[in-house]
Protein backbone atom coordinates (compact mmCIF):
# COMPACT_ATOMS: atom_id res chain seq x y z
CA UNK A 1 0.00 0.00 0.00
CA UNK A 2 1.62 3.11 -1.06
CA UNK A 3 0.76 6.53 0.64
CA UNK A 4 -2.59 8.24 0.45
CA UNK A 5 -2.77 10.53 -1.93
CA UNK A 6 -5.30 13.76 -2.45
CA UNK A 7 -6.31 13.45 -5.76
CA UNK A 8 -5.66 10.27 -9.00
CA UNK A 9 -2.14 11.59 -9.44
CA UNK A 10 -0.99 10.70 -13.50
CA UNK A 11 1.66 8.88 -11.59
CA UNK A 12 -1.02 6.79 -9.70
CA UNK A 13 -2.92 6.20 -12.31
CA UNK A 14 -0.17 4.81 -14.36
CA UNK A 15 0.77 2.20 -11.73
CA UNK A 16 -2.60 0.78 -11.52
CA UNK A 17 -3.97 -2.32 -12.77
CA UNK A 18 -7.31 -3.86 -12.18
CA UNK A 19 -5.98 -6.06 -10.00
CA UNK A 20 -4.96 -3.68 -7.50
CA UNK A 21 -7.69 -1.24 -6.12
CA UNK A 22 -6.43 2.02 -5.56
CA UNK A 23 -6.07 2.67 -2.24
CA UNK A 24 -5.82 6.69 -2.13
CA UNK A 25 -7.90 9.10 0.04
CA UNK A 26 -9.85 10.15 -2.81
CA UNK A 27 -9.69 7.13 -4.86
CA UNK A 28 -11.64 5.19 -2.40
CA UNK A 29 -9.12 4.20 -0.11
CA UNK A 30 -10.99 5.93 2.75
CA UNK A 31 -13.49 3.44 4.45
CA UNK A 32 -15.26 5.03 6.77
CA UNK A 33 -17.78 1.58 7.01
CA UNK A 34 -14.65 -0.62 7.18
CA UNK A 35 -16.55 -2.28 4.03
CA UNK A 36 -14.75 -2.04 0.55
CA UNK A 37 -16.55 -0.33 -1.94
CA UNK A 38 -17.36 -3.68 -3.75
CA UNK A 39 -19.35 -5.08 -0.99
CA UNK A 40 -20.75 -1.78 0.05
CA UNK A 41 -22.40 -1.40 -3.21
CA UNK A 42 -23.48 -5.09 -2.64
CA UNK A 43 -25.10 -3.94 0.89
CA UNK A 44 -27.11 -0.94 -0.84
CA UNK A 45 -28.10 -2.57 -4.21
CA UNK A 46 -29.73 -5.61 -1.96
CA UNK A 47 -31.14 -2.70 0.41
CA UNK A 48 -33.05 -1.50 -2.36
CA UNK A 49 -33.64 -5.12 -3.66
CA UNK A 50 -35.37 -5.38 -0.26
CA UNK A 51 -37.63 -2.75 -0.76
CA UNK A 52 -38.88 -4.34 -4.09
CA UNK A 53 -39.26 -7.40 -2.08
CA UNK A 54 -41.44 -5.50 0.40
CA UNK A 55 -43.60 -4.19 -1.62
CA UNK A 56 -44.82 -7.71 -3.36
CA UNK A 57 -44.99 -8.98 0.20
CA UNK A 58 -46.54 -5.62 1.52
CA UNK A 59 -49.35 -5.91 -1.10
CA UNK A 60 -50.18 -9.74 -0.79
CA UNK A 61 -50.75 -8.73 2.84
CA UNK A 62 -52.87 -5.95 1.60
CA UNK A 63 -54.93 -7.84 -1.58
CA UNK A 64 -55.51 -11.00 1.52
CA UNK A 65 -56.63 -8.96 3.94
CA UNK A 66 -59.32 -7.18 1.32
CA UNK A 67 -60.48 -11.09 0.49
CA UNK A 68 -62.74 -13.08 3.03
CA UNK A 69 -60.99 -15.58 5.14
CA UNK A 70 -62.20 -19.11 5.06
CA UNK A 71 -63.81 -19.52 8.39
CA UNK A 72 -64.21 -23.37 8.72
CA UNK A 73 -61.72 -26.09 9.48
CA UNK A 74 -58.78 -26.97 7.65
CA UNK A 75 -60.92 -30.82 6.87
CA UNK A 76 -63.71 -29.11 5.58
CA UNK A 77 -61.90 -26.90 3.40
CA UNK A 78 -62.85 -26.85 -0.46
CA UNK A 79 -61.58 -24.59 -3.38
CA UNK A 80 -63.54 -21.31 -3.41
CA UNK A 81 -63.46 -17.75 -4.98
CA UNK A 82 -65.65 -16.93 -2.19
CA UNK A 83 -62.77 -16.74 0.67
CA UNK A 84 -58.98 -16.69 0.66
CA UNK A 85 -57.48 -20.31 0.49
CA UNK A 86 -55.66 -21.92 2.81
CA UNK A 87 -52.28 -22.67 1.71
CA UNK A 88 -51.41 -26.20 3.16
CA UNK A 89 -54.60 -26.94 0.70
CA UNK A 90 -53.04 -25.86 -2.23
CA UNK A 91 -49.54 -26.81 -1.88
CA UNK A 92 -49.70 -29.94 -0.70
CA UNK A 93 -48.57 -32.09 -3.79
CA UNK A 94 -45.15 -33.28 -4.13
CA UNK A 95 -43.25 -35.65 -7.44
CA UNK A 96 -44.48 -38.75 -8.40
CA UNK A 97 -46.84 -39.23 -5.35
CA UNK A 98 -50.20 -38.33 -7.50
CA UNK A 99 -53.10 -37.41 -5.72
CA UNK A 100 -51.43 -37.82 -2.11
CA UNK A 101 -52.00 -35.33 0.19
CA UNK A 102 -48.98 -33.82 1.50
CA UNK A 103 -49.04 -30.45 2.65
CA UNK A 104 -46.42 -27.78 2.19
CA UNK A 105 -43.87 -30.97 1.39
CA UNK A 106 -42.28 -29.95 -1.19
CA UNK A 107 -42.17 -26.49 -0.08
CA UNK A 108 -39.76 -28.01 2.92
CA UNK A 109 -37.65 -29.89 0.71
CA UNK A 110 -37.35 -26.63 -1.27
CA UNK A 111 -36.82 -24.51 2.12
CA UNK A 112 -33.69 -27.36 3.01
CA UNK A 113 -32.16 -26.85 -0.71
CA UNK A 114 -32.32 -23.54 -0.40
CA UNK A 115 -30.79 -23.29 3.36
CA UNK A 116 -28.25 -25.93 2.28
CA UNK A 117 -27.11 -23.85 -0.59
CA UNK A 118 -26.20 -21.27 2.08
CA UNK A 119 -24.22 -22.78 3.67
CA UNK A 120 -22.11 -24.18 1.55
CA UNK A 121 -22.42 -20.22 -0.03
CA UNK A 122 -20.44 -19.54 3.40
CA UNK A 123 -18.31 -22.10 3.15
CA UNK A 124 -16.81 -21.01 0.17
CA UNK A 125 -16.52 -17.24 1.39
CA UNK A 126 -14.89 -19.40 4.61
CA UNK A 127 -12.36 -20.76 1.92
CA UNK A 128 -11.69 -17.65 0.19
CA UNK A 129 -10.74 -16.13 3.50
CA UNK A 130 -7.96 -18.92 3.67
CA UNK A 131 -7.28 -18.08 -0.39
CA UNK A 132 -8.00 -22.20 -0.78
CA UNK A 133 -8.75 -22.25 -4.10
CA UNK A 134 -9.25 -26.07 -4.20
CA UNK A 135 -11.81 -25.24 -1.67
CA UNK A 136 -13.59 -22.15 -2.95
CA UNK A 137 -14.31 -24.22 -6.26
CA UNK A 138 -15.52 -27.32 -4.31
CA UNK A 139 -17.92 -25.43 -2.46
CA UNK A 140 -19.01 -22.95 -5.05
CA UNK A 141 -19.60 -25.95 -7.31
CA UNK A 142 -22.00 -27.30 -4.46
CA UNK A 143 -24.34 -23.72 -4.11
CA UNK A 144 -24.16 -23.71 -7.84
CA UNK A 145 -25.74 -27.33 -8.02
CA UNK A 146 -28.25 -26.35 -4.78
CA UNK A 147 -29.31 -23.47 -6.53
CA UNK A 148 -29.95 -25.46 -9.70
CA UNK A 149 -32.07 -28.03 -7.43
CA UNK A 150 -34.27 -25.16 -6.23
CA UNK A 151 -34.82 -23.46 -9.43
CA UNK A 152 -35.72 -27.02 -10.68
CA UNK A 153 -38.15 -27.78 -8.05
CA UNK A 154 -39.28 -24.45 -8.59
CA UNK A 155 -40.15 -25.26 -12.40
CA UNK A 156 -41.98 -28.05 -11.19
CA UNK A 157 -44.19 -26.22 -8.26
CA UNK A 158 -45.39 -23.58 -10.97
CA UNK A 159 -46.46 -26.72 -13.39
CA UNK A 160 -48.28 -28.21 -11.14
CA UNK A 161 -50.00 -24.96 -10.10
CA UNK A 162 -50.92 -24.10 -13.87
CA UNK A 163 -52.02 -27.55 -14.68
CA UNK A 164 -53.72 -28.50 -11.68
CA UNK A 165 -54.10 -32.04 -10.56
CA UNK A 166 -57.08 -32.22 -8.66
CA UNK A 167 -61.06 -31.84 -9.34
CA UNK A 168 -60.83 -28.29 -10.52
CA UNK A 169 -63.09 -26.09 -9.52
CA UNK A 170 -66.74 -25.33 -11.55
CA UNK A 171 -67.37 -21.96 -13.14
CA UNK A 172 -70.21 -19.82 -13.44
CA UNK A 173 -71.29 -20.79 -17.15
CA UNK A 174 -70.83 -24.86 -15.97
CA UNK A 175 -67.34 -25.57 -17.38
CA UNK A 176 -64.58 -26.93 -14.82
CA UNK A 177 -61.35 -24.89 -14.77
CA UNK A 178 -58.09 -26.78 -14.11
CA UNK A 179 -55.52 -24.84 -12.40
CA UNK A 180 -54.22 -21.29 -12.78
CA UNK A 181 -53.48 -18.47 -14.91
CA UNK A 182 -53.28 -14.70 -14.43
CA UNK A 183 -57.29 -15.00 -15.21
CA UNK A 184 -58.47 -18.10 -13.72
CA UNK A 185 -57.65 -19.39 -10.85
CA UNK A 186 -59.08 -22.94 -9.64
CA UNK A 187 -58.07 -22.42 -6.19
CA UNK A 188 -59.60 -19.38 -5.14
CA UNK A 189 -59.66 -15.60 -5.73
CA UNK A 190 -57.54 -14.52 -9.19
CA UNK A 191 -55.27 -12.73 -7.56
CA UNK A 192 -53.89 -15.67 -5.30
CA UNK A 193 -52.99 -16.75 -8.41
CA UNK A 194 -51.08 -13.69 -9.32
CA UNK A 195 -49.40 -12.66 -6.39
CA UNK A 196 -47.79 -16.20 -6.62
CA UNK A 197 -46.80 -16.01 -10.29
CA UNK A 198 -45.32 -12.69 -9.51
CA UNK A 199 -43.75 -13.27 -5.81
CA UNK A 200 -42.22 -16.52 -6.63
CA UNK A 201 -41.38 -15.64 -9.88
CA UNK A 202 -39.55 -12.54 -9.17
CA UNK A 203 -37.63 -14.68 -6.40
CA UNK A 204 -36.95 -17.54 -8.54
CA UNK A 205 -35.29 -15.13 -11.07
CA UNK A 206 -33.02 -13.39 -8.62
CA UNK A 207 -31.83 -17.10 -8.05
CA UNK A 208 -31.52 -17.64 -11.77
CA UNK A 209 -29.21 -14.67 -12.05
CA UNK A 210 -27.48 -15.43 -8.73
CA UNK A 211 -26.49 -19.31 -10.44
CA UNK A 212 -25.24 -17.34 -13.44
CA UNK A 213 -22.89 -15.05 -11.22
CA UNK A 214 -22.13 -17.79 -9.66
CA UNK A 215 -20.82 -19.79 -13.06
CA UNK A 216 -19.03 -16.52 -13.25
CA UNK A 217 -17.06 -16.56 -10.54
CA UNK A 218 -16.49 -20.31 -10.20
CA UNK A 219 -15.10 -20.00 -14.02
CA UNK A 220 -12.86 -16.87 -12.53
CA UNK A 221 -11.98 -19.39 -9.48
CA UNK A 222 -10.63 -21.93 -11.97
CA UNK A 223 -8.81 -19.68 -13.83
CA UNK A 224 -6.72 -18.35 -10.62
CA UNK A 225 -8.46 -15.00 -11.16
CA UNK A 226 -8.96 -14.17 -7.28
CA UNK A 227 -5.57 -16.23 -6.95
CA UNK A 228 -3.72 -13.66 -8.75
CA UNK A 229 -5.25 -10.69 -7.76
CA UNK A 230 -4.07 -11.77 -3.72
CA UNK A 231 -8.21 -12.04 -2.55
CA UNK A 232 -11.55 -13.64 -3.00
CA UNK A 233 -13.23 -10.61 -2.36
CA UNK A 234 -15.76 -11.34 -5.07
CA UNK A 235 -16.41 -14.89 -3.84
CA UNK A 236 -17.94 -12.61 -0.47
CA UNK A 237 -19.87 -10.33 -2.57
CA UNK A 238 -21.52 -12.92 -4.61
CA UNK A 239 -22.37 -14.65 -1.18
CA UNK A 240 -24.13 -11.20 0.07
CA UNK A 241 -26.45 -11.70 -2.84
CA UNK A 242 -26.86 -15.31 -2.00
CA UNK A 243 -27.57 -14.65 1.17
CA UNK A 244 -30.19 -12.42 0.59
CA UNK A 245 -31.73 -14.58 -2.08
CA UNK A 246 -32.14 -17.38 0.89
CA UNK A 247 -33.37 -14.19 3.25
CA UNK A 248 -36.34 -13.49 0.82
CA UNK A 249 -37.43 -16.85 0.50
CA UNK A 250 -37.46 -16.84 4.40
CA UNK A 251 -39.80 -14.43 4.45
CA UNK A 252 -41.66 -15.91 0.63
CA UNK A 253 -42.16 -19.05 3.05
CA UNK A 254 -43.51 -17.53 5.98
CA UNK A 255 -45.88 -14.88 4.01
CA UNK A 256 -46.95 -17.36 1.64
CA UNK A 257 -47.22 -20.73 2.53
CA UNK A 258 -47.38 -20.68 6.46
CA UNK A 259 -49.33 -18.21 7.53
CA UNK B 1 -10.82 -12.75 10.74
CA UNK B 2 -9.54 -13.54 7.35
CA UNK B 3 -5.50 -12.48 7.82
CA UNK B 4 -5.77 -13.37 11.92
CA UNK B 5 -4.07 -16.58 11.47
CA UNK B 6 -1.83 -15.53 8.41
CA UNK B 7 1.31 -14.67 10.55
CA UNK B 8 2.04 -18.24 11.65
CA UNK B 9 1.67 -20.22 7.89
CA UNK B 10 4.72 -20.36 5.46
CA UNK B 11 4.22 -19.11 2.39
CA UNK B 12 1.91 -20.68 0.19
CA UNK B 13 0.87 -23.04 2.92
CA UNK B 14 -3.35 -22.90 3.71
CA UNK B 15 -4.72 -22.37 7.11
CA UNK B 16 -6.93 -25.49 7.98
CA UNK B 17 -10.95 -24.80 7.87
CA UNK B 18 -12.68 -23.25 10.58
CA UNK B 19 -16.11 -24.38 9.94
CA UNK B 20 -18.04 -24.65 13.65
CA UNK B 21 -19.81 -21.21 13.79
CA UNK B 22 -21.25 -21.96 10.05
CA UNK B 23 -22.46 -25.67 10.95
CA UNK B 24 -24.16 -24.45 14.52
CA UNK B 25 -25.99 -21.65 12.46
CA UNK B 26 -27.02 -23.73 9.76
CA UNK B 27 -28.86 -25.96 12.39
CA UNK B 28 -30.30 -22.95 14.17
CA UNK B 29 -32.13 -22.78 11.37
CA UNK B 30 -32.87 -25.96 10.33
CA UNK B 31 -34.29 -26.38 14.04
CA UNK B 32 -36.14 -22.91 13.80
CA UNK B 33 -37.85 -24.00 10.60
CA UNK B 34 -38.71 -27.46 12.11
CA UNK B 35 -40.50 -25.48 14.87
CA UNK B 36 -42.46 -23.52 12.56
CA UNK B 37 -43.99 -27.40 10.97
CA UNK B 38 -44.95 -28.24 13.93
CA UNK B 39 -47.14 -24.73 14.55
CA UNK B 40 -48.37 -25.59 11.02
CA UNK B 41 -49.73 -28.88 11.59
CA UNK B 42 -50.74 -29.17 15.75
CA UNK B 43 -52.02 -25.50 16.44
CA UNK B 44 -55.33 -23.80 14.77
CA UNK B 45 -54.87 -20.84 12.41
CA UNK B 46 -54.97 -17.75 13.77
CA UNK B 47 -53.56 -14.43 14.75
CA UNK B 48 -51.29 -15.88 17.24
CA UNK B 49 -49.89 -18.69 15.50
CA UNK B 50 -49.45 -16.01 12.90
CA UNK B 51 -47.57 -14.32 15.27
CA UNK B 52 -45.35 -16.72 16.13
CA UNK B 53 -44.64 -17.26 12.27
CA UNK B 54 -43.63 -13.64 12.26
CA UNK B 55 -41.56 -13.69 15.23
CA UNK B 56 -39.56 -17.21 14.45
CA UNK B 57 -38.80 -15.29 10.69
CA UNK B 58 -37.39 -12.10 12.22
CA UNK B 59 -35.37 -14.39 14.50
CA UNK B 60 -34.18 -17.08 10.59
CA UNK B 61 -33.34 -13.88 9.32
CA UNK B 62 -31.18 -12.65 12.31
CA UNK B 63 -29.16 -15.29 11.78
CA UNK B 64 -28.80 -15.45 8.03
CA UNK B 65 -28.28 -11.54 8.05
CA UNK B 66 -25.88 -11.30 10.99
CA UNK B 67 -23.82 -14.88 10.67
CA UNK B 68 -23.93 -15.98 7.10
CA UNK B 69 -24.01 -12.36 5.96
CA UNK B 70 -21.25 -11.04 8.70
CA UNK B 71 -23.78 -7.97 9.84
CA UNK B 72 -23.38 -8.55 12.99
CA UNK B 73 -19.40 -8.27 12.71
CA UNK B 74 -19.53 -4.90 11.00
CA UNK B 75 -18.88 -1.36 12.12
CA UNK B 76 -22.23 0.35 13.43
CA UNK B 77 -22.79 2.78 10.93
CA UNK B 78 -23.15 -0.07 8.62
CA UNK B 79 -25.51 -1.96 10.60
CA UNK B 80 -27.88 0.76 11.38
CA UNK B 81 -27.56 2.10 7.17
CA UNK B 82 -29.24 -1.34 6.94
CA UNK B 83 -31.65 -1.99 9.58
CA UNK B 84 -33.16 1.54 9.71
CA UNK B 85 -34.23 1.70 6.03
CA UNK B 86 -35.99 -1.62 6.79
CA UNK B 87 -37.71 -0.48 9.80
CA UNK B 88 -40.09 1.79 7.45
CA UNK B 89 -40.80 -1.11 6.15
CA UNK B 90 -42.18 -2.53 9.03
CA UNK B 91 -44.48 0.32 8.90
CA UNK B 92 -45.81 -0.24 5.27
CA UNK B 93 -46.80 -3.72 6.15
CA UNK B 94 -48.89 -2.26 9.02
CA UNK B 95 -50.54 0.67 7.06
CA UNK B 96 -51.49 -1.68 4.64
CA UNK B 97 -52.95 -4.24 6.04
CA UNK B 98 -55.19 -2.05 8.21
CA UNK B 99 -55.86 -0.58 5.16
CA UNK B 100 -57.03 -4.30 3.42
CA UNK B 101 -58.89 -4.82 6.75
CA UNK B 102 -61.07 -1.58 5.71
CA UNK B 103 -61.27 -2.50 2.15
CA UNK B 104 -62.81 -6.05 3.28
CA UNK B 105 -65.05 -4.56 5.84
CA UNK B 106 -67.93 -3.31 3.21
CA UNK B 107 -67.07 0.26 2.17
CA UNK B 108 -64.65 -0.71 -0.52
CA UNK B 109 -65.26 -3.91 -1.88
CA UNK B 110 -63.60 -3.35 -5.56
CA UNK B 111 -61.70 -5.81 -4.98
CA UNK B 112 -64.32 -8.40 -4.36
CA UNK B 113 -65.76 -7.85 -6.99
Amino acid sequence: MHAPTLNPTPDSLTTQTLEAPRTGTWDGGNEPLKASYGKLMMWFFLLSDAFSFSAFLTAYGLIRHAHPAYQGTSAAFKFSQAYWPIPDRVFNAFPFAGEADLPLAFVALMTMILIFSSVTMVLAVEAGHRRDREDVQKWLMWTILFGSAFVGSQAWEWTHFIHGAHHGSALVEGTTFFGANLAQNQYGPVLFADLFFFITGFHGTHVTSGIIMLIIVFLNTVNGTYERRGHYEMVEKIGLYWHFVDLVWVFVFTFFYLV
Amino acid sequence: MAHSHDHDLAPGEIAPANTGHIWKTFWVLVGITAVEFVFVFFMAAGSMRNAIFIVLTIFKAFFIVGEFMHLKHEVKGLIWSILIPMGLVVWLVVALVTEGSFLSSGVGTMLNR
